[in-house]
């Protein structure tokens, strides 16, 4: 049984690292889609990615250290934070290193570097962009743990995959509180992974980016990593948000037939989720810079919610 | 403090010949008063070597059973008693540990002239940290009292050093007020837990059996002299002043460990001297805790000068100390042992690692205004390539106090947030919904924190120099290194070592009456505080695969592509023309929290007009506190002192008929 759970755990990382530019490019096809666009190519992301590596990098002179390393360390954390959310298999030999809480703290590792090297060469967008981003952290972060923290209540555990194991085995039942947390979590994370009401990965217009803004300095293989990792990010977010409220189809130890199945699942989930985002993308406008602090806590407000409905019905 | 010779076989009496030996390196200081070389060549190495002595003493202790001694020091037959158990050995080891970094960059740091002679410095400084000591070791109201106005004096003293600056001056004595306003509230409480018996010994107000009144006062008595000294809102208004004001070894030394003695002082009260504690006694710390942490770190993160940035976050972290303290309270009261000792183990091991990440930054931030001359960190930037000892170092600091795994702040936030997890299982329903809220509030000040902690060291060591004159910044020099690096090297190894780390301080657990919960049984790799499956977190495996990965990358992309760099000027979208002045100030960074968090702050701004030649933009940001409570009561109490000053009047007649009547009343009494 080892075997497999080693097995199972390498299986999620490279499948996490080979399917995140796809997902990405998935959610730009169905947004071209929604608004009458002819989309580029699926694979897209990865001729970017390739032609990136070849290119030679450029640094600013006044450049440190810490500017050069930071997008090793984002990637890092990422490709971690994929092998401790249960995406396929919930026995994952690493997930003991990081419980959900640890998670959010392995994110805000990936936030804070990347605003550091933001603000490393010292130009006007990179500090705004620094700027920006961890004011969006601050406040999503506490909705987030909230979301986490509901979860973890109902099945009295902060550790991801038990929570998972717990929600996808137990009999169907309803818990209203999932369903605000729910909406919490979706809110988190268009806010987190610089889509549409906060952010615009399409823009690179300085007043209304931020993600970007903090990516304008790098090239090459830095920029690369960046983006891999920003791939990641989001395909990270969603398969948490597929551990928490739709948990099933995840092989919970049965073997090796269960574990194959849980693939096209996950393509299924992974598919659904693209399109969802794509819609609400396309259905909002983006929001100025400082309703974002309104948005997020209006997230908090439904993850709170959530909880005292847990609270109160014990449901 | 002197043991007898011959005695010198206990780990107490070994504390106290220690603490002996602090008060010694002191008077020494005093045979060259004005030799700076003396006291730093020879003088602070000495003293770190007894802290390092102190540290691996406490630290061996800390297995042992308690121990109790009467000394033969103090008034007529009233001898000092001291004591140590492990709450006593997990203090004396933060103390210890820290003072060996702390006196180590000192020796580097104090060169030129800091306005009090170097011998005098020399005596305060080593008398703080034997008074500190002996606050932990003390036994009795007495000894405590003593040891506890020595160090608000010499800590005073010390704040004070550059005495020629009338900042400084002012700093100094809101400091000494508000740590002797806090005093007098600690004092009250040993009054009312002695319990009628009229013995200050400890043991005395173990045994006493108060009244569930007198219990509670002497338990609210003792939150408001120890949050005084501790720097609860709204009692923190000291902090931010004397901080800055203070010579960075001496800022460190007050963040890092004495802000901790006042943590001890609560604990040792709450837990141990008054005993059976109520659980709604918990929500007193716990709510003012939690305020202190979000107000703590709002504040922090809207400040300009370096300094008092630090002082904030301290606020802050004392905010999240007691709110462990609280829960622990509330957890023991409702009689949940388990949970109890894990919000204790919490707030022990928060102590240690703010400690460290605080003592941290104060040096480093020392180390800059010491090669720059500046605090404002609007005139810095770029140093992480002038001086990238201090920088590098810094940012262990900034990201361990950012909470950020795998170092050493995310291990308390993270046993904290366990704590209040399951903090719904307490069976009252209202304090139920209520806690989760709390942890909501704790995540937030978190989260800030690194917000600030972005700030601090992106202002101030990246970007480009925001002045001509820090291009010739010089990094620190040897000893300075020595102090910065062993406190960074606490603060990795607190974050990679908890499962070693705690087992340890489980000690305490028992020492406070808390029972004696044995931990779950985990790999040694691996920190399981409650039960596996529940809840779990590795920083060595969280360490080991972050770098394999990041070294893989390295090795894959350098063989498979090319490593080719090209150096040239910012990009900047190619508009050309950057200068130091278009990056974001302090100011400007902080301006989205001050735009979020607006009722919070009493702002003044001057905005420039459209016609202005010379356009000039100011933020003034002050603490409401000042406005709404201490200037009113300041008045009150100058208006009572005008009140009573009506009865000298100057003239003796009028004297001789004070007496006159008084010695009518006093007659009428008798007859």
């Amino acid at each position: 049984m080892k075997a497999i759970e080693w097995f199972t755990q390498v299986l999620e990382v490279l499948a996490a690292l080979a399917a995140a530019p796809l997902f990405l490019a998935w959610v730009n096809q169905c947004r071209a889609w929604l608004s009458n666009r002819s989309a580029p190519s699926l694979l897209q992301p990865y001729r970017g990615i390739r032609k990136l590596f070849y290119k030679d990098a450029v640094l600013a002179t006044n450049a440190s250290a810490l500017f050069r390393i930071a997008p090793y360390i984002v990637f890092g954390t990422m490709v971690l934070a994929a092998a401790v959310i249960p995406s396929m298999g919930t026995r994952l030999p690493f997930t003991s290193a990081a419980d959900a809480i640890a998670l959010v703290g392995l994110l805000a590792t990936a936030r804070v570097f990347l605003s550091l090297a933001a603000m490393d060469v010292g130009t006007a967008f990179g500090t705004l962009g620094a700027r920006r981003e961890m004011m969006v952290g601050f406040l999503a972060e506490p909705a987030l743990l909230m979301v986490i923290f509901v979860a973890s209540l109902i099945c009295s555990t902060t550790a991801l995959p038990a929570i998972t194991e717990h929600l996808a085995t137990e009999s169907l039942a309803l818990y209203p509180s999932l369903a605000f947390t729910a909406v919490a979590f979706t809110m988190v994370l268009l806010a987190e992974n610089a889509r549409i009401p906060v952010d615009n990965p399409a823009t690179h217009l300085e007043l209304t980016m931020i993600h970007e803004a903090m990516l304008l300095e790098y090239s090459a293989r830095h920029l690369a990593l960046m983006e891999w990792a920003a791939a990641l990010k989001l395909f990270n977010y969603a398969c948490i948000g597929f551990a928490l409220f739709l948990p099933w189809g995840v092989s919970v130890g049965q073997g090796p037939l269960a574990l194959i199945a849980s693939v096209p699942i996950l393509a299924l989930k992974l598919a659904l989720a693209g399109g969802g985002l794509a819609l609400i993308e396309t259905l909002s406008a983006k929001l100025r810079v400082f309703r974002a602090p309104e948005f997020l806590a209006t997230a908090f407000l439904f993850a709170v919610l959530g909880l005292l409905v847990h609270l109160l019905l014990r449901a | 403090m002197i043991a007898a010779p011959s005695a010198l076989d206990t780990p107490l009496d070994l504390a106290l010949a220690l603490l002996g030996a602090w008060v010694l390196i002191g008077l020494a200081c005093l045979l060259r008063p004005g030799d700076a070389r003396w006291l730093c060549r020879v003088m602070f190495p000495a003293g770190a070597a007894v802290g390092a002595a102190l540290a691996l003493l406490a630290a061996v202790s800390l297995q042992l059973p308690a121990q109790q001694q009467v000394l033969p020091l103090g008034l007529p037959d009233l001898p000092l008693h001291v004591r140590r158990d492990a709450l006593t050995d997990v203090f004396l080891l933060l103390l210890g540990a820290c003072s060996v970094g702390i006196s180590l960059f000192a020796s580097g740091y104090f060169r030129r002239d800091q306005g009090a002679p170097p011998g005098l410095v020399g005596l305060q400084y080593h008398l703080f940290l034997a008074s500190m000591g002996f606050v932990l070791l003390a036994d009795d109201a007495y000894g405590f009292m003593l040891a506890w106005e020595t160090m608000a004096l010499s800590s005073y003293f010390l704040v004070t050093t550059d005495h020629r600056v009338e900042a400084t001056r002012e700093a100094g004595f809101l400091y000494l007020l508000i740590a002797h306003v806090g005093a007098i509230a600690i004092l009250l409480s040993f009054g009312v837990m002695q319990g009628g018996s009229w013995r200050f010994t400890f043991d005395a107000m173990r045994a006493a059996q108060l009244s569930p009144g007198w219990a509670a006062a002497a338990f609210l008595l003792a939150l408001f002299g120890f949050g005084a000294k501790a720097g609860l809102v709204p009692l923190h208004v000291w902090l931010p002043e004397a901080h800055p004001a203070a010579p960075s070894p001496v800022s460190a030394l007050m963040s890092g460990v004495m802000l901790k003695t006042a943590l001890y002082g609560m604990l040792r009260v709450a837990f141990d001297l008054i005993g059976d504690a109520r659980w709604w006694w918990g929500l007193a710390p716990l709510s003012m805790g939690l305020f202190s942490a979000v107000y703590g770190v709002v504040f922090a993160a809207a400040q300009s000068d370096m300094k008092r940035l630090l002082a904030y976050s301290s606020i802050e972290n004392i905010g999240i100390l007691f709110t462990g303290l609280g829960l622990a309270l509330v957890f023991q009261g409702v009689g949940m042992s388990a949970l109890a000792t894990l919000a204790l183990l919490a707030v022990l091991y928060h102590a240690l690692n703010h400690a460290f990440m605080k003592s941290l930054l104060f040096l480093a931030s020392g180390a800059v205004l010491h090669a720059t001359g500046e605090r404002n960190m609007g005139r810095l930037g770029g140093l992480i390539h002038r001086m990238p000892w201090v920088a590098w170092s810094a940012l262990i600091g900034a990201l361990a106090l950012a909470g950020l795994p795998p170092l050493n702040g995310f291990v308390s936030e993270w046993l904290l947030l366990q704590a209040f997890l399951f903090a719904p299982q307490v069976p009252r329903t209202f304090v139920n919904m209520l806690l989760p809220m709390g942890a909501a509030l704790l995540v937030m000040a978190a989260a800030l924190a690194a917000y600030v902690m972005v700030k601090f060291f992106g202002v101030v060591f990246l970007g480009q120099p925001r002045a001509a004159s820090l291009r010739d910044a010089h990094d620190a020099g040897p000893m300075e290194r020595l102090g910065l690096w062993w406190l960074a090297a606490g603060c990795v190894l607190l974050g990679l070592l908890p499962a070693q780390i705690l087992p340890a301080l489980r000690r305490v657990s028992a020492a406070l009456h808390l029972g004696t919960a044995a931990p779950a049984a985990a790999p040694w790799w691996s920190l399981v505080p409650l039960a596996d499956r529940q809840a779990s977190y590795s920083p060595l495996v969280f360490l080991a695969s972050v770098a394999a990965v990041v070294s893989l990358t390295i090795l894959v992309v350098r063989t498979l592509y090319h490593r080719r760099v090209r150096r040239t000027a910012a990009w900047d979208c190619g508009f050309g023309g950057l200068t130091a002045r278009m990056q974001d100030t302090a100011e400007g960074f902080g301006q989205p929290i001050r735009h979020i968090f607006q009722p919070f702050f009493a702002m003044r701004r001057e905005l420039p007009s459209a016609f202005d030649t010379a356009p000039r933009y100011r933020v003034w940001i002050g603490d409401r506190w000042w406005r709404g409570l201490y200037l009113p009561l300041g008045g009150a109490v100058r208006g009572l002192a005008n009140a009573v000053a009506w009865l000298q009047q100057g003239r003796i007649a009028v004297y001789l008929l004070y007496s006159f009547v008084t010695l009518l009343m006093l007659l009428a009494c008798v007859l």
